[in-house]
């Protein structure tokens, strides 16, 4: 899915919602994982001018699960540990994106490179662990 | 719809939040809430968002603003309704709320304002105890 406007925030949001629901996910970790899913996309937006969005369904020793793929094509992030903290923002905003979505999901996993872009791949369990 | 509705309800304001916001809706309120507050003197506002099922930092310093906004036109923010799985997520997304009070429903918020401003129709210059209240 394409990501490229504000409007695409809650669109897409709506389809984990459908991919969560799928697999039987609770709604206390659709909640986590749609959060955590909100925060990466508006990131995406805000300092990448949007990029792109795989979800899938992934099973492992027979639990469902639900992963999401950000890639934009962005600045990249230089100092990965630093954006991870918590309060760390280059946007004035509250800096717990990236943090929070990190303790939101079971799997979380960031590359990035400055001139390059960024990747943020995220997995959910059916259930949350 | 681009604008979400305001009631007055005697000295304060309630907002129904029925579905999950557009970024463009949820700035458009939180300019209209204290445009509201300024002109109205409203001394509480309620915002119920049990219909709202996902809240992020963006939202979450929506309402962070609202609160700070009406706190310094001496406005209590009360948010109601939060569904038990988004009050759970907000926790581990790590964000807290500053000066926003929260209750179960619309009543109960109601009668935790009547009950926040009380005192002060009482004994009105209390200030320190107001600034105080500001501050937390
Ligand atoms: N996709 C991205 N591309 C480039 N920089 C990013 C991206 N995502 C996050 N960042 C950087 O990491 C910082 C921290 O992000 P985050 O934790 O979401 O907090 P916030 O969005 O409030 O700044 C951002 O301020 C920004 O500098
Ligand atoms: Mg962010």
């Amino acid at each position: 899915m394409q990501i490229v406007r504000e409007q695409d925030v809650v669109l897409f949001r709506n389809r984990v919602r459908e991919y969560s629901t799928k697999i039987g996910m609770s709604l206390v970790n659709q909640t986590k994982l749609i959060t955590a899913a909100s925060e990466l996309v508006r990131n995406m937006l805000k300092y990448a001018n949007g990029g792109q969005v795989v979800i899938e369904i992934i099973s492992k020793s027979a639990q469902n699960g639900v992963r999401l793929t950000f890639t934009d094509q962005g600045p990249g992030i230089a100092d990965i540990q630093q954006a991870m903290q918590d309060g760390f923002s280059t946007g004035k905003s509250l800096g717990l994106g990236l943090p929070g979505a990190k303790r939101l999901v079971n799997e979380f996993d960031i590359q990035s490179k400055p001139g390059e872009g960024t990747r943020v791949t995220v997995i959910h369990w059916k259930h949350g662990r | 719809m681009d604008r979400i509705p305001i009631l007055k309800l005697g000295p304060f304001l309630l907002v129904t939040i029925q579905v999950d916001l557009y970024d463009r809706l949820a700035l458009n309120l939180e300019n209209d809430l204290i445009t509201m507050v300024s002109k109205t003197g409203a001394r509480g506002v309620l915002i119920d968002i049990s219909a709202v099922s996902i809240v992020d930092s963006f939202m979450g310093r929506i309402l962070g603003n609202i609160a700070s906004m009406s706190g310094i036109m001496d406005a209590q923010t009360v948010v109601v309704g939060m569904q038990p799985a988004v009050a759970i997520t907000l926790v581990e997304l790590g964000l807290t709320l500053q000066g926003v009070h929260t209750a179960l429903d619309v009543e109960k918020g109601m009668e935790l304002l009547q009950d926040k401003i009380g005192p002060d129709y009482l004994q009105e210059q209390d200030e320190e105890e107001e600034l105080d209240d500001r501050t937390e």
